[in-house]
């Protein structure tokens, strides 16, 4: 292991606490993993030379946790973990134990594309769960295709994408953006829309679509949008220009540290949120963390979960979360999605009834995972979640409480139509 | 875009505006000065000034959750506590860091660069161990928070007002330490020439030491201020580099006045032009522009005039 974090030590927590934190129980899992692993023999399951034996399967965990963005990442890396021992508390896969093999991406892409072959190359992993910035998904892209590699990937992200190595657990842009435009169009007759955003791919494709989505659909209008180089520190300007346009809603995708100084700003000029509407996508319980729940008071978020949920899987969830790593730790959007991906993986092979790569990409379509936290997702046959899309009020305690879900699932749509 | 918009309306747009701009020049000195008279002093450009700064935002979040605890009816005035300790950890650590790794390197200029660089990454890593990877939120006294009413329609941020006063104690007092002390003395003769300031019986060594640890100090305090505007995580430091890096090569090294009338100039352009048009056009062109006259004036705005 590269990392210089300590693994997870396995003594700290009794095995009882692990059951019961364990939320899902597949069937399989109540026969004796012995006997289980002899009904699959390894012969039969792994066809492809993949790191599984007849009492253990090694996947691997591809993050940052050094450099800028191990910020967002550590509780992806968490959630993951908690997602292993979960599964391995509940019998394992296929009777084996999992193993995990974790790799520092250091916050640069072509150490991620570098880690990711070593990862599939050297160590055989079966299945790697991984990445947080689209910058380093698509610099592991190729190595997974030319490797035959399965990723699964964690984070909300623009969409525009799609690969048979891939499950993406996050929302695509459309999932996230649609739906809480709607609502706010409807709940709050929103006409104007002022669109901000820190300046890379993720939201400017976003913000394009939600362009697309207030001119076209809505038939309202964008009044201004912005773009600011990412860690920008200065918003008093914009701010004068937003106090000047007066739009009903500011639309915010500003990432990373910028993200405090503009709530921090914002509260400092007078812009008080209870008032004025504010909808952002970027801002999960884990950045409210560092912006002080007293700056961001009042904004409405766009995800598909919140912390505060109130049904029992999420309830099971959080007080694991919370045994394994902290009282004080935070579980945001995207460390549930992370959390998803082991569980999908587990699911993925169960049904396939085996390892091999190309077994568990056809049957990826289909996978239901109904113990989710965020409720109940399955995976559609582009390799994307249908998932709800929610929106949440902020809180002063950095908590959000639930206004709005979306009835159905939504489904997602990585290419829409009309939004390119 | 001022269509529909009364006079008034527009004036105190214009009033907000011209505070913004007063804001961000505010900022921008006080991140630059700690980094400038090192530069100006030293030949030295330290990589770790962010860092710097970011000890000092971290200690002011322990400053405060020590207040929460221990002191809480003194909450409401902890961070003038936090600044002190800001500045005083800082400037220790710079202190000894010029002991430990600057001064081996004098002969060789480019190569504090890269030292100062690997600090500043040791620095990052430190910060991420104590105090884990995720940024921490820094809880303001309420005095702190929020805007004064200076008429119905002009707002003035009472956060954006201490950071202005803060900056003009400290320029006052960096300025009196300059030209009124025998350290300030000092620094002047050896920027002018640093053999003969030491053939005269100038402890240059010491000059150095004392000048690295008060820049530190400084960036230490700035840090604590940012707390104010900004986030505080590992590698918040990073954000601030550059623009600082901007002020004082622009303003010139060597000079104090230098260091404010290039902090003025970057800071009323990118706030003017950030009004105008979108955040990132204003950047390319706020350094456009700063290039430009860097072409003219190679040496800066203001420049010693010496002898060699």
């Amino acid at each position: 292991m590269s990392s210089g974090k300590r693994p997870f030590d396995l003594d700290s927590l009794s095995r009882r606490q692990l059951l019961m934190g364990t939320a899902a129980m597949s069937a399989a899992a109540l026969l004796p993993p012995a006997a289980l692993a002899q009904q699959f023999p390894t012969a039969k399951v792994n066809t492809t030379g993949l790191a599984v034996t007849d009492t253990e399967v090694t996947v691997g965990i591809l993050h940052s946790v050094t450099g800028t963005m191990a910020i967002s990442e550590t509780g992806s890396v968490q959630a993951e973990k908690l997602a292993i021992e979960q599964i391995n508390a509940a019998g394992g896969v296929l009777g084996r134990k999992i193993k995990f093999i974790q790799e520092d991406g250091a916050s640069d892409w072509p150490t991620f594309a570098e880690k990711a072959k070593k990862l599939l190359v050297n160590d055989k992993v079966a299945s790697v769960m991984g990445c947080w910035t689209s910058a380093s998904r698509k610099a592991v892209l190729p190595v997974f295709e030319q490797y035959n590699g399965m990723l699964y990937y964690p984070t909300f992200y623009e969409g525009l994408e799609q690969s048979k190595n891939v499950i993406y657990t996050g929302q695509e842009a459309t999932q996230q953006i649609i739906a809480g435009l709607d609502w706010v169009s409807k709940e709050k007759g929103a006409k104007t829309f002022y669109l901000l955003g820190s300046d890379y791919i993720w939201p400017r494709t976003s913000n394009k679509i939600a362009r697309k989505h207030i001119e076209n659909f809505l038939k309202t209008k964008v009044v201004g949008e912005e773009y600011f180089p990412l860690g920008h520190t200065q918003f008093n300007s914009v701010i004068n220009k937003i106090k000047l346009t007066k739009p009903d809603v500011i639309y915010a995708i500003i990432v990373g540290g910028s993200n405090v100084a503009f709530y921090k700003q914002l509260k400092a000029a007078g812009v008080d949120l209870n008032k004025q509407t504010l909808l952002t996508i970027s801002v999960t319980e884990d950045e409210i963390d560092g912006i002080g729940g007293e700056n961001i008071a009042g904004a409405y978020a766009c995800m598909k979960y919140f912390q505060s949920l109130d049904n029992p899987n999420n309830k099971a969830f959080v007080s694991a979360f919370k045994k394994m790593w902290g009282e004080k730790t935070v579980i945001g959007d995207v460390t549930q999605a992370a959390y998803l991906g082991p569980w999908l993986w587990k699911l993925t092979v169960e049904k396939a009834g085996s390892f091999d790569i190309d077994k568990i990409a056809a049957a990826s379509p289909g996978v239901e995972f109904k113990e989710a936290p965020e409720g109940y997702v399955k995976i559609h046959e582009n390799h994307h979640l249908w998932s709800k899309t929610r929106v949440g009020r902020a809180k002063t305690n950095g908590q959000y409480d639930l206004i709005y879900e979306t009835a159905n699932l939504v489904e997602p749509d990585p290419f829409p139509k009309g939004y390119q | 875009m001022f269509g529909g918009f009364t006079l008034q309306e527009l004036g105190s747009i214009f009033a907000m505006q011209a505070f913004a701009g007063l804001i961000l020049f505010s900022v921008f000195l006080l991140m630059a000065l700690g980094l400038a008279i090192i530069f100006g002093q030293m030949g030295v450009i330290n990589m770790a000034h962010g860092e710097f700064m970011i000890l000092g935002a971290y200690m002011t979040y322990l400053t405060s959750h020590a207040f929460e605890t221990y002191f809480p009816l003194f909450f409401s005035a902890y961070f003038f506590f936090a600044m002190a300790i800001a500045f005083v950890v800082s400037g220790a650590l710079g202190l000894a860091v010029e002991w430990l790794l600057i001064r081996h390197l004098y002969a060789r200029p480019l190569d504090t660069l890269l030292a100062t660089w690997g600090l500043s990454l040791i620095m990052q890593q430190a910060f991420r161990s104590i105090f884990g990877a995720r940024e921490v939120g820094v809880q303001l006294p309420d005095w702190m928070m929020g805007s004064l009413p200076v008429t119905d329609t002009i707002e003035v941020q009472i956060n954006g007002l201490f950071v202005m006063g803060l900056t003009l104690v400290i320029t006052g007092i960096v300025a009196l330490l300059l030209f009124r002390s025998t350290w300030g003395l000092q620094v002047r003769a050896v920027v002018t020439n640093r053999t003969m300031s030491g053939a005269v019986g100038i402890d240059t060594r010491r000059v150095d030491r004392l000048t690295f640890g008060l820049g530190c100090g400084i960036a230490g305090v700035a840090g604590s201020a940012f707390t104010m505007i900004g986030s505080t995580g590992p590698t918040a430091g990073q954000l601030y580099i550059v623009d600082t890096f901007l002020v004082v090569v622009f303003g010139g090294a060597q000079s104090l006045l230098g260091t404010i009338a290039s902090a003025l100039t970057i800071s009323q352009s990118q706030s003017t032009l950030e009004f105008f048009m979108s955040g990132s056009m204003a950047k390319v062109l706020t350094l456009l522009i700063v290039i430009g006259l860097l072409m003219l004036r190679p040496q800066g705005l203001f420049v010693l005039k010496v002898r060699r």
